[in-house]
């Protein structure tokens, strides 16, 4: 089945959120600061304010303050808030550089572009912190940990602490990567409109409307139901829209102060330093084996950037904790706040930054070992959970396993680097596993039938690129009997059925039963209907109901009929609306979605340069429901992956505090030419027990392990071992 | 973006007097740079004078050469059978830059023209003596991956971002220009300067002067050529460095042999000393070994960019051997 969106998007009729024209639309650009950290002592808005067409300028010294933020440690008597968003406008203080510090408000673009140069800020600035390496001794535990032990934060331990120092094969290597930024297609962007005092309508670029419609009413003082969010179409995200970010404040205040709907899209520029990104990371890991190949001991520690106002925690280290049979294991996860914008997660999160060490890592034991990387993994595979000691909901890697293994010519692959090669370029071969949790949550979903035997589904579920509309169609159709035309599912909008945010792979599994549910509701309700005046229909099974042309009917029995304008009139209406909730298998077993790619790369023996020539990614992702669009996702997933291996570095220069990679053409994300035809291969069996469709999740596992897969496959081209991404020709020649 | 006025010249005299009698007025072009730099606000022009009206888009025959039009766009030069027969090598810098789109827009002019993509000269917040002469160079301790070995000053240690450049001064291009004083031609390799103590200046260049033409004479180099571009992607990247070569062999022997590099340099930075090199020895990889060699003598690094002292011999060995096996 082809994206039901798929003819809007291309033909430009989808509409994004800075492009709903709405009567009396301003325009806001935001003002960012020039230091890094300090106070802002004087601002001046009184030229800019000036400038033709300009409607406000709004600064901390005259915007509305949102009742429901607090001022944020100003008073020195009060704590530092730990863990909490930025809130603008509030006070004078800078926390990162190019935070907002004003938001000019004109009539067009192009004349709130020009104020916001006209606003002059003077400051006083304190010393800043932004370097990583340098703040490596300030790390510390994270609060969350500290206060329940219990957290996938907190220290984590199995066995001895440290084992592997002791052990008589042992390896210990220290892996980084750096700052990578989401940078979807589509820029951050809202369109704010006060409908009334107290009514707030917002066409915003989120992947939950349900939760920013939470955020800004509780900020505003709003009941739930005066907030409306609408997102129906999100050009890309990959965890950039996982928050509500400052810009979208500025444009609700904005709105408010001019009385008029307000637009505000960030520029690229603006793209670094607001809206998150995959926090830089130091990770080390300690291994030790018998000769034999059996891992007796892993210690995996990693420190991640986050942002002095807000400790932003990953899963860094869950991969390590249940990948491998390792009898002691310990994990140390820890925090660095710096002066920077608060990281966020990016596309298979923590667990892509985690595998980058962990499958390195266990690529450089095999080598020691001399074992091939394929069979060492083999060796130390888990048919249950070590971590929790639970069985798996299901897992079929080795299958994977042998899947990729076949297509990318593993069989090629030499034991001893730089063995292999065409001309000036080295070939190598690498693998990479991944993993994320199949996490399913509680999902609405209301389906009705139309007069015209058409079935309307609505959820306020986003559908930020991976064809969350496409699949539910499908699963609609499915359930219904119905040809996928006669389905119109609507999503991304705050007032339909309640469904969670977008993100950690879960969409599928937890919306999906839920409209699965709804269309299963519809049909016994139809049947009800139908009942009453059609005793057919009285003891029939809601498995029987069919749809014809323009009536309902039973299978087996051609002449119960009930016309859809009949049941729709009679009932005023058909709409049913389910909860979904996950069943108690979660405490059961242990449910993961599993991945791994196999790489094959050509790197010059002269220039350094990396080309992945071959890209096999296998998943064990239980039912697939769309093959196109899950086929989408993983390839999608691989270039990402490929630009976290071979390009991707946001830079700082510490001095300043402030990138020097400001645009797509310093910060480097793969082109056509860098990625292959990239093949994917699915187990496709139903997982038993996350949920009646059998799916698992594919979002995250598409990129999580590619990276190491292409460093693995780089050491076995060249012997060159690159514990830090990316992997840049400087680094190889 | 400031507020500018805008016009569009339909003769090249009337172009050069508005810019000449206007020190903050400036040609566009492709603006595909200039558009880029003023949204910055890191070029803050107050009137724009448009040539795209203007004649000088032709590529002809002349003189024993090639006569290429200022304003005729990369793809156009690129895909010129004259130009892909005569000179190939321009062609093959040419395909190495940018995109199709912005090839499409982009003028041989303008690119001789466009400025460096150093991070600190585009953010207005940074020192740059570039942009803000006496600010101090936000590179020299800074970031400067992407920056010069050859030929800086402590004033600017930026290069040139050019791949077309590279092969034009390779080719022993000259470049006309028609100013406030008249016409005169400037041999591409002095067109652009080296920083001194005036990184401001990326050309020789005087006010009002506007690029009309390009000419390359024709050369024996039309089989044995290429464009090495060593980028951190497959394409549509900046180079980390480049090299143009051209050989002219017979028999196995060089007789002739030009060599350039680019992203070394405040400017296209002509081998002169290693094409010497080159000539009258036998085309093998040991040959085009000991000419990288005496190529990289002088390079400097700094903190960040060392790998191109090893990546610059590399680039010109590699560049040799596929222009000696095409
Ligand atoms: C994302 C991106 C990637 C790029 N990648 C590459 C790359 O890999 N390699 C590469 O070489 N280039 C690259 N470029 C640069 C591109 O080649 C230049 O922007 C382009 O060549 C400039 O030509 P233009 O006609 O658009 O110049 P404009 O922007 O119009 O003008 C540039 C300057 O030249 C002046 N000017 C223009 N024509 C004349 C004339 N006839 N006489 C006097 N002055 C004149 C203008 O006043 C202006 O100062 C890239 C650009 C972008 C935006
Ligand atoms: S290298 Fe040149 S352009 Fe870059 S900061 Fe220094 S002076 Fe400015």
């Amino acid at each position: 089945m082809n994206r039901v969106d798929g003819r809007q998007k291309v033909t430009g009729a989808a509409k994004y959120a800075a492009e709903y024209e709405l009567p009396n639309l301003a325009y806001g650009v935001l003002v960012g600061s020039t230091i890094t950290k300090g106070r802002l002592t004087s601002i001046d808005t009184k030229t800019a304010e000036r400038a033709p067409g300009v409607l406000a300028v709004i600064t901390h010294l005259n915007a509305p303050k949102a009742p429901g933020t607090k001022p944020t440690g100003k008073d020195p008597s009060q704590p530092q808030t730990v863990g909490n968003a930025l809130q603008v406008f509030m006070d004078d203080k800078i926390r990162f550089n190019d935070q907002p510090i004003a938001v000019v408000v004109a009539n067009t673009l192009e004349r709130a572009r020009f104020a916001a140069r006209l606003v002059k800020a003077q400051y006083a600035k304190e010393k800043h912190q932004t370097n990583l390496e340098a703040n490596k001794a300030n790390a510390f535990l994270p609060t969350q940990a500290k206060k329940n032990p219990k957290s996938p934060a907190a220290d984590y331990q199995r066995g001895q602490v440290d084992a592997y120092k002791t052990g008589a094969l042992k390896l210990e290597s220290e892996y980084v990567i750096p700052t990578e930024v989401h940078h979807p297609m589509e820029l951050q962007a809202i369109t704010a409109h006060w409908e009334a005092p107290d009514r707030l309508t917002l066409y915003d670029k989120t992947q939950g409307t349900m939760a920013t419609r939470r955020d800004f009413a509780r900020q505003w003082g709003l009941p739930e139901e005066n907030v409306k969010v609408i997102a129906t179409y999100v050009g890309g995200a990959f965890g950039n829209a996982l928050h509500s970010w400052p810009h979208e404040s500025a444009a609700i205040i904005a709105a408010k102060v001019v009385n008029r709907p307000v637009r505000l899209m960030l520029t690229r520029e603006q793209m670094f330093t607001m809206v998150g990104y995959r926090p830089h990371t130091w990770q080390k890991i300690g291994m030790s084996a018998t000769p034999d190949g059996k891992i007796t001991a892993i210690t995996h520690e990693s420190i991640g950037q986050t942002s002095t106002y807000e400790e932003f925690v990953e899963a860094t280290l869950g991969q390590t904790k249940m990948m491998y049979q390792s009898p002691n294991l310990t994990t140390r996860y820890r925090l660095a706040a710096l002066d920077v914008g608060s990281p966020i997660w990016m596309r298979g999160p923590g667990e892509a930054t985690g595998a980058f060490a962990l499958e390195s890592a266990m690529d450089e034991m095999a080598f020691l070992l001399n074992i091939d990387p394929m069979e060492f993994r083999l060796r130390n595979y888990t048919d249950q959970d070590p971590e929790k000691n639970r069985p798996w909901s299901s897992k079929f890697l080795k299958e994977c396993y042998q899947a990729g293994a076949q297509r990318v010519g593993w069989n090629k692959r030499q034991l001893k680097p730089g063995a292999l090669r065409d001309g000036e370029w080295f070939i190598g071969y690498g693998m990479g596993v991944g993993t994320f949790g199949a996490h399913r949550g509680s999902s609405k979903a209301s389906a009705q039938l139309l007069p015209n035997g058409t079935v309307l589904l609505q959820s306020a579920v986003t559908d930020i690129g991976p064809g969350t509309g496409t699949a539910m169609t499908q699963i609609a159709a499915d359930t219904l009997g119905l040809a996928p035309e006669k389905i119109r599912f609507e999503w991304g909008n705050s007032d339909f059925a309640q469904a969670p945010t977008q993100g950690g792979s879960a969409i599928v599994n937890t919306v999906g039963p839920a409209v699965q549910e709804a269309c299963m509701a519809l049909k016994d309700k139809l049947r009800e209907l139908a009942a009453t005046s059609n005793s057919a229909f009285t003891s029939a099974k809601k498995e029987d109901v069919a749809f014809a042309d323009n009536y309902l009917t039973l299978s087996g029995n051609s002449t119960a009929r009930a016309t859809y304008a009949d049941l729709v009139r009679q009932a005023g209406g058909t709409a049913v609306t389910v909860e979904s909730k996950p069943s108690g298998e979660g405490q059961k077993y242990s449910m993961y979605s599993f991945s791994v790619h196999f790489a094959e790369v050509r790197v010059h023996e002269l220039t350094g340069e990396v080309r992945v020539s071959k890209l096999v990614s296998c998943a064990d992702a239980g039912t697939i429901i769309n093959e196109k669009t899950a086929g989408n996702q993983m390839k999608g997933g691989a270039v990402g992956g490929i630009g976290m291996a071979l390009m991707e570095h946001a830079i700082i220069d510490d001095r300043f505090g402030r990138y020097v990679t400001k645009d797509l053409a310093d910060y480097h994300v793969p082109v056509q030419a860098d990625s292959p035809a990239i093949e994917v291969f699915f187990v496709n069996q139903p997982d038993p027990y996350v949920n009646k469709l059998g799916t698992k999740g594919i979002g995250e596992i598409a990129t999580i392990g590619v990276a190491p897969a292409i460093a693995n496959a780089v050491f076995n081209a060249t012997g060159k071992r690159v514990r830090e991404l990316p992997i840049t020709p400087d680094k190889l020649v | 973006m400031n507020q500018f006025q805008y016009v569009r010249a339909t003769k090249p005299q009337a172009a050069i007097e508005a810019v000449a009698k206007d020190a903050n007025a400036r040609f566009i072009a492709g603006g595909t740079n200039l558009v880029d730099l003023m949204k910055r606000g890191v070029m803050t022009p107050q009137k724009l004078v448009d040539i795209n009206r203007l004649d000088f888009r032709k590529i002809e025959r002349q003189n024993n050469g090639l006569r290429i039009g200022a304003l005729a766009l990369n793809s156009t030069v690129a895909d010129d059978k004259q130009v892909r027969e005569r000179q190939p090598l321009l062609a093959l810098a040419l395909n190495a830059g940018a995109s199709p789109q912005l090839r499409n827009m982009a003028t041989v002019g303008g690119n001789m023209l466009q400025r460096t993509r150093c991070a600190y000269f585009y953010d207005v917040t940074m020192p740059c003596n570039k942009r803000q002469p006496g600010t101090g160079c936000g590179a020299l301790e800074g970031i400067n991956r992407m920056h010069a070995i050859f030929g800086f000053s402590d004033k600017c240690i930026a290069v040139h971002p050019s791949d077309m450049s590279v092969a034009l001064v390779a080719l022993d291009a000259t470049v006309q220009v028609s100013g406030p004083k008249g016409n005169r031609s400037i041999p591409f390799a002095d067109f652009h300067r080296l920083p001194g103590d005036t990184p401001e200046k990326d050309t020789n260049l005087e006010p009002g002067e506007l690029i009309t033409a390009v000419d390359v004479p024709d050369g024996p180099f039309t089989k044995h050529v290429h464009y090495q571009k060593v980028r951190e992607r497959a394409s549509y990247a900046f180079a980390l460095l480049s090299v143009a070569a051209a050989l002219d062999i017979e028999n196995g022997t060089i007789k002739a042999a030009r060599l350039a590099m680019g992203g070394v340099a405040h400017k296209p930075w002509r081998l002169t000393a290693a094409e010497q090199v080159l000539v009258g020895k036998p085309a093998t990889e040991e040959t085009f070994r000991q000419a990288a060699t005496v190529a990289m003598q002088g390079a400097k690094s700094f903190k960040h960019n060392e790998y191109k002292l090893r990546l610059g011999p590399n680039a010109i060995v590699q560049a040799l051997k596929t222009a000696a096996a095409a």
